[in-house]
C-alpha cells in the first residue's frame, strides 16, 4: 500500500476536536501549587534589594524566593557554543544584581491558588536604581551603564564570504546599495507558555509537563542546572497550542517551576498570561541590513557585501547568536553570486531576549536579498523577473556549493532547478495576465501592485535522529519518537511512513512523542526537520520491523519466514491470520521470544533545501493607507510530500504569518524602555478579513538525495519570502515610484514614505 | 485586593445543571476549565481580543474570559464540548476536519462555537465570515476555517431547499 503522497486525514483530529485532549493549563495533580512571577518594571536598573514584606505571609503562599536565593544556579545554556567568551551574556534564571528589560524575573511566589499567588506578587518591592537603557544597536555604553558591554553594546561579530569582492567592485559598471530593516516581532502561538513540574520521590527528579520542540536538549540542560542525573530529568509534552520556533525552548520559568518543585517537594504549575507572554518569550526579527551589489549592465551580480545589524535583546538565550549567522549564511539565496561578504554584528539592549521565529534569518535575509534584485531591476530598468533568470543558480551546478557555513555546516543546496521552478510558476499563476489586470485596473485610478520573490529553504539535519516501533500489548504499533508536536500533523505524517514501510492500515500506529524516558535520543523539532529526519529514522525502523515481525511469527508458529506474508493487521501463514494483538499475546506467553522492537538510528550530513516562488497581489486603499493582500500564491518544491494536504496547511499558515510580518506586526518600545505592545490588540495579527485568495502549488521534482525518502522541509516555506512578495507588490502598485524597505508596511510607514517623494504622490491618492 | 468571599451560582452546561461556589473574581473560562472540567476552556489571552474562549451563553457567542463566572448565574451556556445538539457538533466537526480548518487545535472550540452560531442563525456566508473575524487563530491562515463553515452553509442551503 502506497501511503506517502496521500492526504489521508490527519489522525490527531479527532482527540482535539472531543476536546479530550490536554494542554497543559487543563492539566492538574494531587497538592498542587501554583507558581507566580514577579517581574522586572525596569527596562535597566542596578536592583539593590527585593522585599519581600508580607508576601511571605499572605494567605495560601508557601514559599516567595528572589534571585539571591538562588544564586546556585547557573545561568541557561546554548545549545551550540559558538564562542566561550559569549557564556557571560546567558541569562541568569532570576535577576542578582541587575535588571536588563521589562519583563524580567526578580521573584517567584507558590501559593495553593494562582490569584493568591499573584495576590501576594503585588506585595513584593523591587528596589532598584534605575539606569539609562541602551535601546539601539551601535550605543557607546560607558562601564556605569553596563560593565559586561564595555564601550559598546556589540557583543559578537560573524564574517562570511568567499570570491574577490574587492576585484569585483573595482570592475564593477553599477553599484547598487539598499537598505533594509525588519522590526521586532514573535510568533504568538495562541496558546501561552506553561509548565508543571511534579517531584519524584526523595527529590531525586521530577516529571516536566508542557514539553515541546527540543525535550531531550531540555532535560540535560535542565539536569545540569539542577545538578540532577539525566536519568531524574523527564520531560513530558502533551498538545501544544502552536511553536513557530519559540515555544520549547528553555527559559526561566521552566528551571523555576523545577527548581520550586524538588525544593518544596510538590508539583508546581505555572500558567503564562498573554501580557507576560509579550515580555518574556522569545522575540525575533529586529535586523538592519545594508547591501551594496557590483552589477553589470546586463543587471548580473558580480559580488555582494552584505552588513548586518541585529538588535539581541538583553541575554543571549539558548540560540546565542545564531539567527544573525542563519541571515548571513543564506541571504545570497537562489542567486549565483560569485562573490559575497557578510558582516552582522549582534547587539545588546535592555529589551526581551530574541531567538528564532519560523525562519529564522531567512525571512530577514530573503527580504533584503529580493528588495536589492529589485532595486537593481528598477535601476537597469529591466523585468525583475528577468534579472533573477540572469542571476539564478542553474540546474547543471547542482549540488550547489555555496563555500560557507551555517552554524558551523557547510550550506549546500542539494538538488533544485531554480529557473524551470520560475517559470512553473509563473505559467500556473499566469504572471502576465496578473500584471496585465493590475494595469488595467491601475488605469482604472485603483492602487494595484504584483509583487513575486524567490527564495531557498533549509531543512536542518542538525544532530541525528532515532526512531523506535514497538509491538504494544493491546496490538498497536507504536511509533516513539522524540521529534514533538506543535499542531503540524507529524503524527499523521509520520505514521504515514511507517504504515507505507510496512503495509499496515494508519490505524494500526499509535504515535508516542515527546516523553524523554520513552526514548534515547533526538534532535527535536524545528528548521523542518520532523517529518525528513524522523520520518527518515521511522523508514529504515519499519524495514527492520518488518523482518523481525516475519522472523518472529515464523519462530512462534513453527514455519519457516518464506511462507509468511503479511496482511492488514497482522500475518499469515499458510493460510492462517495470526492478528497483531494475538501475536503480541504469543510473545508474551512464549519463554523463548523477545518483545518485537527495532530501533534506528538516521543522519544525514547535508541539508535538504526546499525553495519556491511566492506571488503576491496587493491594493492599497487610496484614504487610509491600508495594503490589501488580494491574492497570494505560492509554487514550493518539496522534493516529496507524504501529504500533500498537510504540506499545503503549513504553507497557507505560514504565508498568513508571513502577511502578518509584513504588514502589521511590530513590537515596540518607548523610549524609557517600556515595552507598548503587550496584548493582541497593540500586536495585530491577520484576522479572517486579512486573508487572500490563496493558490498553492506543490512541486516534488527535485527529491532530495540527503535522505531515503527524497523529503524537504515544509514548515517555512509559507512565511519565507511573503516579507519580500509584499514588499515588491506594494512598490509596483506606486509603479515604483517609492521603494519600501522596511517591514512592516504599516500605513503610517507607508504615508512617511510617499510624503518623501517629491511628486506628491499622497495628494493624487487622496483626491480619488 | 483579596477575594475569598465565595458565591453560590447556579447555571445549565451543555444541558445539565451546575451548582457552584465561586469567588466574584473568576472568569466563566477559568470556572468552566477548572471547576467543570471542560477541556475546551481555552484561555488565549484574558483581554478579550483572541477568542479562544469563546462558549455559548444564551445562545449567544461570548469571550468566557471576559464574563465573572457569578454573571452567568441562571444562563444557559454550551461548549465545544456539546454546541447546540449532537447533529450540529457532528456535522461543524466533520467540516473542520475535512477542510484541514486545525492544525493546534487551540482556537478550535471558539471556531466550533461560532460556526454553530452562524448555522443556527441562518446567516449569509458574508455575515458568517464577519462573525469569524472575531476570532484569532495563528497556525491555519484562516482559509480552511472559512472553506469548512462555507461548506456547512451549502449543506445547510441544500436540505432546506430539499423536498
Ligand atoms: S481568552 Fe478570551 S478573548 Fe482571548
Ligand atoms: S489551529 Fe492553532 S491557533 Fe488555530
Amino acid at each position: 500500500m502506497n501511503m506517502i503522497g496521500q492526504s489521508i486525514d490527519r489522525v490527531e483530529d479527532d482527540d482535539l476536536l472531543q476536546a479530550s485532549t490536554r494542554f497543559v493549563g487543563s492539566l492538574a495533580f494531587e497538592n498542587m501549587l501554583h507558581m507566580h512571577v514577579v517581574r522586572s518594571p525596569y527596562a535597566h536598573a542596578r536592583l539593590k534589594n527585593v522585599t519581600v514584606g508580607k508576601a511571605a505571609s499572605a494567605p495560601g503562599v508557601v514559599a516567595v524566593w528572589t534571585g539571591n536565593d538562588i544564586r546556585e544556579l547557573p545561568p541557561i545554556g546554548f545549545r551550540r557554543i559558538p564562542d566561550r567568551d559569549l557564556l557571560q551574556h546567558r541569562q541568569p534564571v532570576m535577576a542578582l544584581d541587575e535588571l536588563r528589560y521589562v519583563g524580567e524575573p526578580a521573584a517567584i511566589v507558590l501559593a495553593t491558588d494562582p490569584c493568591l499567588a499573584e495576590d501576594a506578587g503585588r506585595l513584593i518591592a523591587i528596589n532598584a536604581e534605575i539606569r539609562p537603557p541602551v535601546l539601539d544597536c551601535g550605543t557607546e555604553t560607558d562601564a556605569r551603564t553596563e560593565a559586561r558591554m564595555r564601550g559598546s553594546n556589540e557583543v559578537a561579530r560573524i564574517e562570511k564570504g568567499y570570491g574577490d569582492v574587492e576585484a569585483a567592485f573595482a570592475a564593477a559598471e553599477h553599484k547598487i546599495s539598499i537598505s533594509c530593516r525588519l522590526a521586532r516581532q514573535t510568533a504568538v502561538p495562541m496558546e501561552t507558555r506553561g509548565a508543571i513540574a511534579v517531584p519524584h520521590p526523595a527529590a531525586a527528579g521530577f516529571d516536566l509537563y508542557g514539553a515541546a520542540k527540543v525535550p531531550h536538549a531540555n532535560r540535560q540542560e535542565l539536569a545540569r542546572i539542577l545538578s540532577l542525573d539525566i536519568g531524574g530529568v523527564v520531560l513530558r509534552e502533551g498538545h501544544a497550542g502552536g511553536g513557530f520556533g519559540v515555544r520549547g525552548e528553555l527559559y526561566p520559568e521552566d528551571v523555576l517551576v523545577a527548581f520550586a518543585a524538588l525544593r518544596l517537594g510538590r508539583p508546581v504549575k505555572w500558567i503564562e498570561d498573554r501580557s507576560e507572554h509579550f515580555l518574556a518569550i522569545n522575540h525575533s526579527r529586529d535586523q538592519t541590513i545594508h547591501l551594496n551589489a557590483a552589477v553589470s549592465k546586463t543587471g548580473i551580480i558580480a559580488a555582494l557585501r552584505a552588513r548586518i545589524t541585529t538588535d539581541q535583546g538583553a541575554y543571549l538565550r539558548t540560540h546565542e547568536i545564531k539567527v544573525s549567522d542563519l541571515s548571513c549564511a543564506f541571504l545570497p539565496g537562489p542567486y549565483r553570486i560569485p562573490a559575497y561578504q557578510a558582516t552582522a554584528t549582534v547587539h545588546l539592549t535592555n529589551k526581551t531576549p530574541c531567538g528564532t521565529y519560523r525562519a529564522p534569518g531567512r525571512f530577514e535575509a530573503t527580504f533584503a536579498m529580493e528588495r536589492m534584485i529589485d532595486a537593481i531591476a528598477r535601476t537597469l530598468e529591466l523585468d525583475p523577473v528577468e534579472v533573477r533568470r540572469r542571476n539564478l543558480i542553474s540546474a547543471a551546478d547542482m549540488p550547489f556549493d555555496r563555500q560557507i557555513e551555517a552554524t558551523g555546516k557547510r550550506v549546500v543546496y542539494d538538488s533544485g532547478d531554480y529557473l524551470q521552478t520560475l517559470d512553473t510558476a509563473i505559467r500556473a499563476f499566469d504572471l502576465p495576465e496578473l500584471r496585465r489586470s493590475a494595469e488595467e485596473r491601475r488605469q482604472r485610478g485603483e492602487c494595484i501592485g504584483i509583487g513575486l520573490a524567490m527564495f531557498v529553504e533549509k531543512t536542518d539535519t542538525a544532530l541525528h535522529e532515532t526512531a523506535r516501533l514497538e509491538l504494544a500489548a493491546d496490538g498497536k504499533i507504536e511509533i516513539v519518537t522524540g521529534t514533538s508536536s506543535l499542531g503540524q500533523g507529524m503524527e499523521t505524517a509520520l505514521a504515514q511512513i511507517a504504515a507505507d514501510g510496512l503495509g499496515f492500515p494508519i490505524d494500526v500506529f499509535r504515535i508516542v512523542r515527546g516523553q524523554t524516558d520513552r526514548i534515547s535520543q533526538s534532535g527535536g523539532t524545528f528548521a523542518s526537520r520532523t517529518t525528513v529526519m524522523a520520518g527518515s529514522a521511522i523508514h529504515e525502523a519499519s524495514r527492520i520491523f518488518r523482518r523481525k515481525l516475519i522472523e518472529t511469527s515464523a519462530a512462534l508458529l513453527g514455519a519457516t519466514t518464506e511462507v509468511i506474508t503479511l496482511r492488514r493487521d497482522g500475518c499469515c501463514i499458510n493460510g492462517r491470520n495470526v492478528a497483531l494483538s494475538e501475536l503480541r499475546a504469543m510473545i508474551d506467553a512464549s519463554a523463548h521470544s523477545t518483545q518485537l522492537i527495532a530501533e534506528a538510528d538516521f543522519s544525514s550530513g547535508a541539508m535538504a533545501c526546499p525553495y519556491g516562488v511566492h506571488i503576491a497581489q496587493v491594493k492599497v486603499d487610496p484614504d487610509d493607507l491600508s495594503v490589501t493582500v488580494e491574492k497570494y500564491h505560492i509554487a514550493y518544491e518539496i522534493g516529496r510530500a507524504v501529504n500533500p494536504d498537510l504540506v499545503k496547511a503549513q504553507l497557507l499558515g505560514g504565508a498568513m504569518q508571513g502577511i502578518g510580518g509584513a504588514l502589521m506586526e511590530e513590537i515596540s518600545f518607548s523610549s524609557d524602555g517600556q515595552p507598548l505592545t503587550t496584548s493582541f490588540a497593540d500586536y495585530v495579527t491577520p484576522r479572517i478579513v486579512d486573508v487572500p485568495a490563496f493558490e498553492i502549488l506543490l512541486l516534488e521534482d527535485w527529491p532530495s538525495p540527503t535522505n531515503p525518502l527524497g523529503l524537504k522541509g515544509a514548515g517555512e516555506g509559507g512565511i519565507n519570502a511573503a516579507g519580500a512578495a509584499v514588499a515588491a507588490a506594494v512598490e509596483d502598485a506606486f509603479a515604483a515610484k517609492i521603494a519600501p524597505r522596511r517591514l512592516p508596511i504599516t500605513p503610517k510607514a507607508l504615508f512617511d514614505l510617499l510624503s518623501k517623494t517629491d511628486d506628491g504622490l499622497i495628494s493624487p491618492l487622496r483626491r480619488r | 485586593m483579596e477575594d475569598t468571599e465565595l458565591h453560590t451560582i447556579s447555571f445549565t452546561l451543555n444541558g445539565v445543571t451546575q451548582r457552584l461556589r465561586v469567588a466574584a473574581r473568576r472568569s466563566l473560562t477559568d470556572v468552566l476549565g477548572q471547576e467543570c472540567g471542560m477541556k475546551s476552556a481555552h484561555m488565549g489571552c484574558g483581554q478579550g481580543d483572541c477568542g479562544s474562549c469563546t462558549v455559548s451563553v444564551d445562545g449567544v457567542p461570548i469571550r468566557g474570559c471576559l464574563l465573572f463566572a457569578v454573571q452567568a448565574d441562571g444562563a444557559d451556556i454550551r461548549t465545544a464540548e456539546a454546541l447546540a445538539n449532537p447533529d450540529s457538533l457532528a456535522a461543524i466537526r466533520n467540516a473542520f476536519k475535512k477542510h484541514r480548518a486545525i492544525q493546534c487545535g487551540y482556537c478550535t472550540p471558539g471556531f466550533m462555537v461560532l460556526a454553530d452560531y452562524i448555522l443556527r442563525n441562518e446567516l449569509s456566508l458574508d455575515q458568517a465570515i464577519q462573525t469569524l473575524s472575531a476570532n484569532l487563530c495563528r497556525c491555519t491562515g484562516y482559509s480552511p476555517i472559512v472553506s469548512a463553515v462555507a461548506d456547512l452553509l451549502a449543506a445547510r442551503a441544500e436540505r432546506g431547499s430539499g423536498p
